[in-house]
């Protein structure tokens, strides 16, 4: 596939699984509400407040992941390579410099946050800085400014958010169930769709972070595949892949809840296990990132 | 109002949407083309700048050089006095010759080579240049769509009236890209 082809791909398989997580969770809603026997706008307004409770964290977002994660911003006379790098690759994508901060670490790492263009935010370990030659630099550059400018950030905050409202309405549920009332007994719609009820709630949260990875790791692809057209030489991208998968120092300061943010799996790639087991990994395989990228 | 009244309307009211819709999208994609324009000339302008300061930290080592200084003042003129973008084009490629000879003359004083000054300048011009490369980058996509989309059909037939022309590529006219010669000789 070219690469433009590839962006088309991943952007209609990305707007299924949105419709998906909707349609999942007008479905569940209604589902508890006749299982439970609880008013319809009931379960629906707790699911609403949930949303909203999420997107006053959605602004507070990036302050927080940088101070998880230990960043300082990067200083051009010191990093010069680095920060014109950045600067150079949202020339050529058309975006806002974005702010340039560093991980002191000898891990080979990168990622992007924010939630817009106008708000991005570009970070590096001092590892990587020092191991990569400048057009193999400028490939992560590119592929973190990729997903900032194709909204990745805030497709995947949406994603977590909504996968969150599900799981918290799952929840709900669940501890209902256990202390219902006589009176909303009468109401309920018996033994069966109570069972399908329960059922669905123990599952939501794992569907639901199914879909988040999912999501996560076809971005991934499409981040590859515009860093690519950005920097218009694959290969340099393909080797910063190969260097960094062949380092195996692990990154402390990352995360269960940061691990999807970064360029390269932080945690050691769950490779040659089970197909399950490869479905929980926040990142597609790197061999396959980089047949793609040898292909286009 | 009988049916053949009420075709024609509809008809007439789906050409408007058409044209309504085709006019809003071309002013977007021509507006992006003038602020990609703007990125290539805010590096055009950064670069003329730094000339003076290079011009003078050369010539405090390499008084007699003049041909050369002579070709570097002349290019960055004609760069600021570019009124398109083929025209900018053309003198970014003739101020690139010109520079390139400039620090290939540089190599013969060791004691120019080695001040910071000069070093910190031939890093920020080199730096210039990159960034120049990629607004060109950008700007050129802009370019190529906005003249596809007022070449294409049926867009094309009325593209003209509506007041959009084709917009230049910042690259230099084929006919016109002189040699770039690096001389070495006094």
């Amino acid at each position: 596939m070219t690469i433009y082809q590839q962006i088309a791909a991943n952007k209609r398989r990305t707007y299924l699984f949105m419709a998906f997580f909707v349609f999942l969770a007008v479905t569940l809603s209604y589902v508890f509400s006749l299982a439970g026997g609880y008013d319809l706008g009931f379960v629906f307004s707790i699911f609403l407040v949930s949303l909203t409770l999420t997107i006053v964290s959605f602004y507070t977002a990036d302050q927080l992941v940088l101070a998880i994660s230990h960043a300082q911003p990067a200083d051009k006379k010191q990093y010069f390579d680095y920060v014109t790098v950045v600067e150079n690759m949202a020339i050529a994508a058309g975006l806002p410099t974005p702010k340039t901060y560093i991980i002191d670490s000898p891990a080979l790492n990168a990622f992007a946050t924010g939630r817009d263009p106008k708000h991005g935010v570009v970070v590096a370990t001092t590892g990587l800085i020092s191991r990569l030659d400048r057009s193999q630099l400028e490939g992560v550059i590119s592929h973190e400014l990729s997903h900032i400018r194709n909204y990745d950030i805030r497709l995947m905050t949406l994603v977590a958010i909504l996968a969150g409202s599900l799981a918290l309405l799952a929840d709900i549920f669940l501890r209902g169930s256990w202390r219902r009332s006589r009176s909303q007994e009468r109401n309920s719609a018996g033994p069966i769709l109570l069972i399908v009820g329960l059922f669905l709630a123990l599952i939501t949260p794992l569907l639901a972070t199914l879909v988040k990875l999912a999501v996560s790791r076809k971005r991934e692809y499409l981040a590859d595949a515009s860093g690519a057209l950005l920097t218009r030489n694959p290969d340099a991208l393909a080797e910063a892949l190969t260097i960094i998968s062949e380092n195996s120092v692990a990154l402390n300061s990352a995360s269960p809840a940061t691990a999807h943010l970064f360029f390269a799996n932080p945690f050691k790639e769950n490779q040659g296990l089970s197909w399950l087991t490869q479905l929980f990994n926040t990142h597609p395989p790197v061999a396959e990132r980089i047949r793609r990228l040898r292909a286009m | 109002m009988n049916n053949l009244t009420l075709v024609f309307g509809i008809v007439v009211l789906a050409l408007l949407v058409f044209v309504w819709s085709l006019y809003n999208s071309l002013v977007r994609l021509r507006m992006r083309v003038r602020e990609a324009w703007s990125g290539i000339d805010v590096q055009l302008k950064r670069r003329s700048d730094l000339i003076p300061n290079l011009v003078n930290t050369v010539k405090g080592y390499a008084k007699h050089e003049n041909k050369v200084f002579t070709a570097v003042t002349e290019a960055r003129s004609a760069l600021m006095k570019a009124t398109t973008p083929q025209k900018a084009a053309q003198a970014d490629n003739q101020l690139t010759g010109a520079l390139k000879t400039l620090f290939a003359v540089a190599e013969n004083y060791p004691e120019l080579k080695a001040n910071e000054n000069f070093q910190d300048l031939q890093r920020q011009l080199e730096d210039t240049e990159d960034k120049i490369a990629y607004a060109r980058q950008f700007y050129n996509s802009n370019v190529l769509d906005f003249n596809t989309r007022i070449a294409v059909f049926p867009n094309v037939i009325i593209a003209r009236q509506l007041g959009f022309k084709e917009e230049e590529f910042f690259a230099a006219d084929a006919a016109e890209r002189r040699k770039v010669d690096v001389n070495f000789e006094e």
